[in-house]
């Protein structure tokens, strides 16, 4: 076995850090080593989105990176997404308009739409559909999904939840 | 999936890089972006013992103009790339490329270096530098040295970089006035793999005649297939509505793909044929300003 290496990160505002096998990938780094069980693991090769989370203010697919890559970094994941109790404008676009059936993708969909808002607060739907297009959804058709999207950036704007 | 175990390293230094990679000899990887790297480990398809990651060396990252010349670092994002506003502005067929690989996720991670390096004909980037006549420096224990992209990818995953050797920079000719290129790909879906795709980078003289064209085609080889004949035959020549044909004809002809699950030879070759028709359109369009 190689020789296991400290990881520190700063995950939803919380400083954790453990030592690990340089082979752990980041998504079970999340779910197994932190106990952070929301970030899902899909297709496991990089195609499907659901392990998407934030790392310092980017989104990346969690499965395909090593933890050890993720040293000193700041993550957010959908557990992260919840403000003073309230769900997130995204969190509850998704409830309100139905942007979930089985639920699988719907905390990779968060994040990379939670990303997409970051940089552009008033997407149109292409720009929405091109924000989301690394990540699937078998249920949806995604329709509801852009409409929970839009939600979110209408509720955004009026002020409120960054 | 869980991949074999390694060793991983961190340089913070080019050197000391070099130095490791000198150490560790073919048991040893470079790990930039890893998008295409960390799948294959963890399918078992590579095994290194040691990793060595340079993502957290300074001054690889960068998109430039200088001398003359576009200067990419090689650890440059393809999101970098496509956010670079020089690219934006002054080369459309890298913005074209950059946009169409994988997905937003990927293009945070993957890098242009990587895109090269891995040395799969199916990556996007190898037929826009073909197309764009770029170079690549490779930095080993002796210091640069710079490759011509026409001898740089030797066969399927395997390019004239040595062991000892990490690819630092792709250098592309700042294009001169009336210069234009576009690509074009079709895929099953964002994400994939090219079924094909065709880059093209031309220049015309004040009377629209090519000065200058450079053909590359995405995953119909075992490397990027540089469309020579249709280089050729379109030299000197109008880019009118005619000669196109003839040229994406005479490009349809070098390409040498393979039936997988994404078609048959004849469509691969149809379909290299419609998109270096619609790529040369682009380019040329381009090219005059339109």
């Amino acid at each position: 076995m190689a020789k296991k290496q400290t990881v520190r990160v700063k995950i939803n505002s919380q400083q954790r850090e453990a030592d690990v096998e340089p082979r752990l990938l980041l998504v079970h780094f999340i779910r197994d080593t932190l106990g952070l069980t929301g970030t899902h693991v899909g297709c496991d090769t990089s195609n499907c989105g659901a392990c998407t989370v934030v790392l310092d203010g980017k989104t990346v697919k969690s499965c395909t990176m090593f933890a050890v890559q993720a040293d000193g970094a700041e993550l957010l994941t959908v557990e992260g997404l919840i403000q003073d109790g309230k769900l997130h404008p995204l969190q509850e676009g998704f409830k309100q308009e139905h942007g979930l059936q089985c639920g699988f993708c719907t905390p990779g969909m968060l994040m990379s739409s939670y990303a997409l808002l970051k940089k552009n607060a008033q997407p149109s739907e292409n720009d929405i559909r091109w924000g989301i297009s690394g990540n699937l959804c078998r249920c949806t058709g995604y329709q509801n999904i852009v409409k929970a999207v839009q939600y979110a950036a209408g509720k955004m704007a009026q002020g409120g939840a960054k | 999936m869980i991949p074999p175990s390694f060793e991983y390293l961190r340089p913070k230094t080019l050197p000391e890089a070099v130095a490791m990679l000198q150490q560790h000899g073919d048991e040893a990887k470079i790990l930039s972006g890893g998008q295409s790297l960390i799948p294959m480990m963890k399918l078992r398809l590579a095994r290194p013992g040691f990793l060595i990651d340079i993502n957290r060396i300074a001054g690889l990252s960068y998109v430039k103009e200088e001398d003359g010349l576009l200067k990419i670092g090689g650890l440059t994002r393809e999101a970098e790339l496509e956010a670079s506003p020089v690219v934006r502005t002054r080369y459309p067929i890298l913005l074209d490329t950059a946009h169409v690989i994988a997905d937003p996720q990927v293009r945070n991670m993957a890098t242009v270096g990587g895109n090269l390096a891995h040395g799969d004909p199916a990556n996007d980037h190898p037929a826009t530098m073909v197309a764009l006549g770029a170079q690549v420096v490779a930095t080993g224990p002796k210091g640069e040295r710079v490759i011509p992209i026409e001898n740089f990818f030797v066969t399927l995953f395997t390019t004239a970089l040595q062991h000892e050797e990490i690819l630092t920079e792709i250098r592309i000719p700042a294009p001169p006035a009336r210069s234009g290129g576009a690509y074009f790909k079709l895929e099953r879906k964002v994400g994939d793999f090219a079924t094909a795709a065709v880059a093209v980078q031309v220049t015309l003289d004040d009377k629209a005649v090519c000065q200058k064209v450079g053909i590359g085609l995405t995953n119909v080889g075992p490397t990027p297939v540089k469309a020579k004949k249709a280089e050729e035959f379109l030299r000197g020549k109008k880019l009118d509505e005619g000669n196109i044909k003839q040229a994406a004809q005479l490009a349809a002809d070098e390409a040498e793909p393979s039936p997988d699950l994404r078609g048959p030879v004849a469509y691969k070759k149809g379909l290299v044929k419609e998109l270096a028709k619609r790529a040369l359109s682009r380019a040329v369009e381009r090219a005059s300003g339109k």
